[in-house]
Order: structure tokens, then sequence, then C-alpha cells
């Protein structure tokens, strides 16, 4: 929606809700453009009450924010549960992620989310797929103990494609071999 | 260019430069290949600069020479820069005495219409025999694929086996921590165009067995979906897209049927699902991680990476299901195989000492040899011809592709001049 259309819409009469639903439809790389707006053929709301154009802005991440596990005070918001080398052992330091994990999601049944297990950058990449997903699973059976429910997880693997911490060091692996619990 | 370099036996190294010609509307880098190994016996062969009427966009002899030197079983006869006419008798005894023991010449004369009239001749110096000869019309703009042509004419004639330089490479280039890109490229590293670009990590790309498609692995939609894309037309569809992940698919010999790895039912196992989706049902059942299928060339059986055993090792099952038998019993870490085109050798990576590297398995014997001099070796693939495997390394930090001969004694790099190249695998004759 380029601005002289913009302008052109709302100078001929458009209602202006019209014209912001037609921008959110708008392609981010254009292949797409919304339809022009046709003053011609827009509905006859030129003599809509004041209030009808009252906007109530919401702020998406901010709303977000107020999710338990987005409260930095919360013990929610760690959500990532890290793996020795070759292991797939949740290790007893995560027993507090994985209780309020999974306590959180046994109480809150509408609740959804995506395990993603990774791996460092060492062996193949199929087979660290492989060992990603492994680690995601060990995750979710610990959350199921606690009365979380299969059709609220769903397990996945980045295996080593989307590395944390860049570099080759035993520091930057640590980071790597991770599964992360990821609300929807 | 550096072709004058190739027929210098004694330099160690030896490079030829992929990009003999940079056409214009190509705008993605060529890769650049490296040779740092050749065959214990070397064929001497002279190609001489070819007989033509106008500047080419492509100088088809130099495409030729670098074909058969980067084989490893070709030693390429300083030729001179005088061409020879096809209707003339060559002088054999000058070129053995130079010590070419087989002469190709050829001709490039442009037609009326734009297109290219390429004609080529091959002699044995030493029976002063014709051997070969072929007339080719090409469209104007592709003057490499008639160059790789001709050098699997001269390379069939002279070995006895079919040449795989008219084939085409696939592989993945990470182009920065957000960009990845599946790109497809002749065998030579030349010619490479992107098929599919993304965001998202891009693995394991498969031609269909008539090379008219790729299967792969895409995270665009932020998990591992298999997707068959159609090279020509670009239309591609989500083939296995379960919960949980999908990923290492494989094709069928008859390019019905693909082998997948789903977890949808907990960890890694291998499925069959038709080719463009659906009726996908599970072929293993173990309770750790089986990935990896790879059909046997005849279609009988599949092998794949299995960690029952403890760490991972290649399993060979029958293609329809049934009981599995470990196929590899050297280290504690091997992955990734895939069959020759006769069935008779095992590729795969063996973890050794810290080390990954490209191993190749006799079957038969149970000789298993290590085929590679880089340490960090993925996806090995086997040219269509058997004679080399295309594989994935670092070297510096950086992914390049390299190949090595089946005996590990022809190794070549491919490396582009920024970005990870990773994912190869080795397109099928075109027939």
């Amino acid at each position: 929606m380029s601005i002289q259309r913009f302008a052109r819409a709302a100078m001929a009469g458009t209602v202006f809700a019209f014209v912001l639903a037609g921008c959110s439809s708008v392609d981010l790389d254009e292949q797409k453009p919304a339809p022009v707006v046709d003053a011609a053929s827009s509905s006859p709301s030129t003599g809509a009450a004041p209030d009808s154009r009252a906007v109530a802005p919401v702020d998406a991440q901010s709303a977000r924010s107020v999710e338990p596990f987005n409260d930095p005070a919360s013990p929610l918001y760690k959500k990532s549960v890290y793996f020795d080398f070759d292991s797939f052992v949740v290790k007893s330091e995560f027993q507090p992620v994985i209780e309020a994990h999974g306590k959180y999601l046994a109480s809150t049944k509408n609740r959804r989310v995506v395990i993603e297990g990774n791996t460092d950058e060492r062996g193949g990449r199929e087979y660290n797929l492989a060992l990603g997903q492994k680690r995601a699973e060990a995750v979710k059976q610990r959350l199921m103990l606690l009365g979380a429910t299969d059709s609220q997880i769903e397990t996945v693997s980045l295996g080593k494609e989307k590395p944390r911490a860049m570099g080759s060091t035993e520091e930057a692996w640590a980071q790597n071999r991770r599964a992360d619990i990821v609300y929807k | 260019m550096t072709e004058n370099t190739i027929d210098r036996p004694s330099a160690a190294r030896r490079t030829v430069c992929a990009a003999l010609v940079s056409l214009p509307a190509v705008s993605l880098a060529q890769l650049r290949v490296e040779i740092t190994g050749v065959g214990s016996q070397q064929f001497p062969i002279a190609i001489a600069p070819f007989v033509r009427d106008s500047q080419l966009p492509v100088e088809i002899e130099s495409v030729v020479r670098a074909d058969l030197a980067r084989s490893g079983l070709f030693r390429i006869v300083e030729a001179g820069g005088a061409p020879i006419p096809l209707n003339a008798t060559p002088a054999f005894a000058d070129w053995k005495a130079r010590g070419a023991d087989a002469l190709a010449i050829g001709s490039v004369t442009r037609l009326a219409d734009g297109r290219f009239d390429i004609r080529y001749e091959l002699y044995d110096t030493v029976q002063q025999a014709r051997l070969d000869g072929a007339s080719v019309v090409s469209p104007a703009g592709n003057l490499r694929l008639p160059a790789h042509q001709i050098a699997d004419r001269i390379y069939e004639k002279l070995t006895g086996e079919r040449g795989v330089f008219a084939t085409r490479i696939a592989y993945v280039v990470q182009t920065s921590r957000t960009a990845w890109e599946l790109h497809i490229a002749d065998a030579d590293g030349a010619n490479p165009q992107a098929a599919l670009r993304s965001r998202e990590p891009i693995i394991s790309p498969a031609w269909s067995p008539d090379g008219s498609r790729l299967a792969y692995v895409s995270f665009e939609t932020g998990k591992p979906v298999v997707y068959v894309h159609t090279v020509a037309t670009g239309a591609r569809k989500a083939v296995a897209n379960f919960r949980g992940s999908n990923s290492a698919p494989a094709w069928s010999p008859d390019g019905k049927t693909l082998a997948v790895t789903l977890t949808r039912e907990g960890n890694s196992q291998v499925f069959l699902m038709n080719a463009d989706g659906g009726n996908a049902r599970r072929l293993t059942t173990s309770n750790g991680i089986d990935t990896e299928p790879s059909f046997s060339p005849d279609g009988q059986s599949i092998y794949f990476t299995s960690d029952r055993g403890g760490g991972p090792q290649v399993y060979r099952m029958p293609a329809n299901g049934g009981a599995a038998q470990r196929v590899t019993f050297n280290g504690d870490y091997n992955i990734s195989p895939r069959l020759s085109p006769d069935g008779k050798l095992l590729a795969y990576v063996g973890r050794r000492g810290g080390q990954f590297k490209v191993h190749v398995l006799d079957l038969a014997s149970g000789q298993e040899t290590p085929v590679t001099d880089t340490v960090r070796d993925e996806s090995p693939s086997f040219a269509p011809n058997g004679r080399m495997l295309l594989y994935a390394t670092e070297v510096n930090g950086r992914g390049i592709l390299a190949s090595a001969s089946i005996d590990g004694r022809v190794r070549t790099r491919l490396s582009g001049p920024s970005g990870d190249i990773r994912e190869p695998t080795w397109g099928p004759f075109i027939k």
C-alpha cells in the first residue's frame, strides 16, 4: 500500500478501518499487492458516528509477556534443558525446570508446547537430527510423568542445524546440546 | 585460467579453475576445483585446440581437458596452439614423440540460427587409428554440456567405463546464519543454479532415479519436513509432514517409493511411503534410532543407521521388512551408508580416533578402506559410474565439497569463494 494510494483512498472518503484492513494483508514482498481500494464501490459510511472510528491499541509482544512462561520472575521462565555429550539423560539440576513446566501443562490442558532438541556440531547431520529428537523425547517423557499429556507436546529436532553458540569449543558445544520448551 | 598447469605432472597440487567462463546471467559464485591426488597410472592424451570460426563463450577443449584431468586417470599432454583440421590426418609420430598415446581434435562452427555445430575425433597415436568421432548441434549458451559429452566419450573409449562429466550434482550452501540455498551444478561445479532459497536449514537432498526431482528436508516451517521438488518447474510438495520430525528421504530404484525417517511414533524410525506422499508404513521397530535409509541398487535391501547395539552402526534389512543384520563392525561410530551402483561396495562415514572419514567397505571380502585425506567428512555419495565418491568436509573451518576415487588415490576439492557448502549428492546418468 503506497502512501499515495493511502492518501487517495482516504481523501475519497473510504472508511478508515477498511484501509487498515487492507494494509494488514499486504504481502511484505509485494508479490500480491492488496486490492486497490475503489472509493466509488466502498460502502457509504462517511456519516458514521465518531466512536466507530476509535482504535484500541494492543501490543502483541507485551500481551504475550504477561504469560507466566514469559515472566522472568516465574519458574516457567527457564525453558532449556542441557545435556552431556552423547547423552539423553535429563540431569537432576534441571528437575526444577521439568517440574515447573510439567505441573503447568498438567494444570493448563489447553496449552501446547513444542520441544526442540539440539545437538553439538560433531557427527552427521541426519544422525544428529535423530539424537536431538531423542533429547526432546526424553524431556517429553519427564513432563508426562508430571501429568502433561501426549497431545499437548510435539517433539521435533533441529539437530546441529541451528546452533545457539557458534564455534568449535567445549563451551559452545555444551550450549548447543539442549532441548528447548517452546510455548505455542 | 590455469589450463597450462594441467600437463605439469611434477606439480604436487594442480589447480583447475572450473569457471572457464563467467556467464553474465549467472550470479552465483562458481566452485573452484583443486586436484590433490591422482591415479597410479595415468593415460597420456593430447586435446588439440578446436578449429573455430569466431569467438566462443566457452573454450570446448579447455572443459574437456579439465574433465579428464579431474578424473585422475589422464595426464594432459601439452598440445600447442595450432588447431588441427578434421579432414587432415594428424602427424601421429609427432604426437607419439610428445608422449601422447591418444589425440583428440575438433571444430566448432556457429550456424546461421545461432546454434553451434561441434565435431570431434579421437585417435590412437600408437596404432595410428581413429577410435571415435561425433557431431552434435548445441544451442548457444550451453557449450559446456557438449564439452562434457565429448569428455564422456573419450573417457569411455579409453577406460571402458561410462563417464560422468555430463551429470549434475546438488548440494546446500549456507551463506549466513539465516540463509540457505539448494544448488544444482554441473559435475565439475560449474553453472551453479539455486533451486531453493530459504531462511531456515535445508539438508539431505536426494535425486530421483531419473534425475528430474529432488527430495530433501527443509526446516522452513520451523521443523524438519520432507519435500519433493521438480527441478525443471520448481513445483514442490511436502510429502512427509507428520507430527514430530520428518527426514532422510531415499528413493527406491524405480522412483515410486521413498524411505523416510519419521518420529510420529516416538524416536526416529524408518518408514516407506509413496513418492508423491501418502501410504506411510513403518519398516523398522527398534527402541532407539533407526535412520538414514538407503536402497540397494536392486531394490531388495535397505541399509540404514541404527544405535540399537549402543553406538551408531550400519544395518541391512529386506526392503519389505524383516530382521536386520549388522554390516559395520570396525569402530564405534559408522553412519550415512550408501551403496555403489553395482551393489558391491558400501560407503559410509566412520569415526576413528576422533576423525570422521569416508570409508569404503567391500561387502564380499569385508575389507574396509578409508579413502579421504580429510577428517570431518559427511554425506558420501557415489558417482553414477561408481568410480568416485563425492562428500562434504571441512577445511580451515569452512564447509567444502571433495571427491575421492573408491581406492582413495584420486582426490579433488571443490570450494566456493564464500559460504559453507555441504550435503552433496551426485545425480544419475541422464538418458
